[in-house]
């Protein structure tokens, strides 16, 4: 099981990593998601992996097979939080598409040339 | 463990209530504000005021009674490693105090024209104060990462604020970079509960302490991933290029109280160091990294604010600069410079948001400099072509005047000059590096200190000439009276900090020697009766 998951945190973070560094403001949001789910992930290991531990101390439970409740809560909080954060990065990404016309992350197309105030016809 | 949680003393006097206050009540007023009509801008306007206010005020009464004790407040009267705890030590209440005199200043200077250029306006300022509270406050790492990004989230929108395309694209920048930072946080925060098994700060100390501290390596290395958040709030090189984009993108008001926010970033660094790393098995951990980055940033902010061709641009790279002066200090392991440094952090602060407003004033209605134009196009010009034009008996406007008068404030405080608070401050941290030995790295920063401050000087130098002095064609600049309070109340601070230099200094030196002891922390959050036991 540790194996499947750290291989999961890792293709995760590389993904997002790699879509983050991209220069469409699409592709930005999208890595940054899957960092955060590799993020996430990462705290729920943090409190060490165990199957079929319930969170709760109940009546005659076994102290010992009870999992951590700690970095549940913590990824429960990170997620709503990152949930808001991300929609409201993209509202800001559809503005900016909106009023500079283009998706890349620098708010202009590459390729074409700035136009020139004094000449605009080259 | 029941025995811990009843042995809490109960808390009976209300005024101990004062420390959640600052938090509860921008939340409760913002809450309610969201739930108004957006044409009440004038009820909205008096309801942040009062708030707004009543946090100066109850900022106040806590950094008196932190000069006392620290002030411990226990949340639904848990004992302190299983609820929450917030603490109102000595740092925190400064900072409290810092910020509600920045947030106030910032809140009246609104009141001419920038809270109505948007939507909920009010409501995003008051979150903002409250999260900056919080983190001031708290006294465990997640309930850090939640102010933070309460912190977080209110300042996207305020950046956004008044909207257009330089605001939306520096945004955009903006979010993306705090949100990769919040992942930082996170990965950090859960290292250290993955090898601590604790996430309060009091209760990380004490385990630091004990022997038994197993996986070290690894906590570290969560306690460098964390840095990294922090050092990106602050903006310290090479991962604060952001900044001066963003804040020079901003509207004033926002700016201003933006100011703060990279504070914030100081503050957590400066107490996570000296209550974790002051003692105990990871002593002087990163410390010598802390140092380069604030020389780094001091030497980046001067390189910069030397190249800024507005007064907003200058303003960031001055931000720069001061985060990076209280880095080095506190990375040159130095008690004596530190608590200089806390002394030149509030000028600082104050003189840059007050320099962000004046900006504002100043530059309203020009025409944005043109990417074409030379950096000195004075340079390329006949000076001998306005002599014809005459200058003799030409009035000086009231309004130009007073503006003038602050900006000189503004320059004296920012550069370190004589006879203001960031001359007494920088005086502070030159006379605690060279008592004693003077190492290799207290000469470097003294050299960059001093070179900082000449660096400081001649663009804002430059830039007064240009806007202040310059004849134009431009209507000369039209001062409102909540502008002018706002203004007025920033640069009185700022003088007030140099004529009560003494308190103010020797409040600074009670603070490091406060944070210098992170066993007297540990038993004000935790109790006599849990100090240095095992887990």
């Amino acid at each position: 099981m540790e194996i499947v998951l750290s291989l999961g945190i890792g293709v995760f973070a590389a993904s997002g990593i790699w879509l983050m560094l991209r220069p469409r403001t699409f592709q930005v949001v999208l890595g940054i998601s899957l960092l955060s789910y590799a993020v996430n992930l990462f705290i729920f290991a943090m409190g060490r992996l165990t199957v079929g531990a319930p969170p709760v101390l109940g009546a005659g439970a076994d102290i010992v097979s009870v999992d951590d409740p700690v970095p549940q809560a913590l990824v429960l909080t990170a997620l709503v939080i990152g949930f808001a954060l991300t929609a409201l990065f993209l509202v800001v990404l559809l503005a900016a598409r909106g009023i500079t016309g283009s998706d890349h992350v620098d708010g202009r197309e590459p390729h074409l040339a700035e136009p020139n105030p004094e000449n605009p016809h080259p | 463990m029941n025995a811990t949680v009843l042995n809490a003393p109960l808390v009976s006097d209300w005024t101990d209530h004062l420390v959640v206050l600052p938090i509860v009540l921008p939340i409760a007023v913002a809450g309610a504000m969201f739930l108004m009509d957006e044409r009440r801008s004038r009820l909205k306007g008096a309801l942040s005021l009062a708030t707004v206010l009543a946090l100066l005020g109850i900022s106040l009464i806590l950094v008196w009674r932190a000069s006392e004790a620290a002030q411990i407040y226990r949340l639904g009267n848990w004992a302190a490693p299983y609820g929450i705890v917030l603490v109102a030590d000595r740092l925190s209440a400064l900072m409290l105090a810092l910020g509600s005199v920045l947030g106030l200043c910032a809140l009246v200077f609104s009141f001419a024209r920038w809270g109505r250029a948007g939507p909920r306006f009010h409501g995003l300022f008051l979150l903002l104060l409250m999260g900056v509270n919080g983190a001031f406050l708290t006294g465990d790492l997640f309930n850090l990462f939640v102010f933070f990004e309460v912190m977080l989230a209110a300042s996207y929108g305020l950046v956004l604020h008044g909207s257009g395309e330089t605001r939306i694209r520096a945004g955009l920048g903006y979010i993306a970079v705090n949100l990769v930072a919040s992942l930082f946080f996170l990965v950090g925060v859960s290292l250290i509960y993955g090898t601590m098994g604790t996430l309060n700060m009091a209760d990380l100390a004490r385990r630091l302490a004990a022997p038994e501290a197993g996986e070290l390596a690894l906590f570290e290395i969560g306690c460098a991933i964390l840095g990294i958040a922090f050092l990106i709030k602050c903006s310290a090189w090479p991962l604060g290029f952001w900044l001066p984009t963003t804040y020079a993108a901003a509207s004033a008001p926002a700016a201003a109280i933006l100011a703060i926010l990279s504070k914030v970033g100081i503050y957590v660094v400066v107490r996570l160091s000296l209550l974790l790393f002051g003692a105990g098995l990871s002593e002087g951990f990163g410390q010598t990294w802390i140092l380069a980055a604030g020389l780094a940033t001091m030497a980046y902010g001067a390189i910069g604010i030397l190249a800024a061709r507005d007064l907003t641009r200058a303003a960031g790279y001055a931000v720069m600069i001061s985060s990076g002066t209280v880095l080095a200090a506190l990375g040159s392991g130095n008690d004596r410079a530190l608590s200089g440094a806390l002394y030149y952090l509030l000028g600082s602060t104050l003189a840059a948001g007050a320099l962000f407003l004046l900006a504002e004033i100043l530059q309203r209605g020009r025409d944005p400099l043109e990417a074409a134009q030379a950096v000195f196009a004075d340079e390329y010009r006949d000076p001998f072509d306005d002599a014809d034009a005459t200058e003799i008996g030409r009035a000086i406007p009231a309004a130009v005047a007073l503006l003038g008068s602050g900006f000189l404030v503004c320059t004296l405080m920012l550069a370190g000059v004589p006879p203001l608070s960031g001359f007494v401050g920088k005086l502070a941290i030159f006379t605690g590096l060279t008592t004693g030995t003077t190492t290799a790295s207290a000469w470097w920063l003294i050299t960059a200190l001093t070179l900082s401050s000449f660096a400081t000087l001649m663009p804002m130098v430059r830039l007064g000439i240009k806007n202040l002095w310059v004849p134009s064609d431009d209507p000369p600049p039209v001062l409102r009276l909540s502008e002018f309070a706002a203004l007025a109340g920033l640069l009185a601070a700022c003088v007030a900090l140099a004529l009560w230099g003494g308190p103010a200094l020797a409040y600074a030196d009670e603070t490091v020697r406060w944070l210098a002891q992170p066993q007297e922390y540990v038993r004000a959050v935790l109790g006599p009766t849990r100090e240095g036991g095992g887990s």
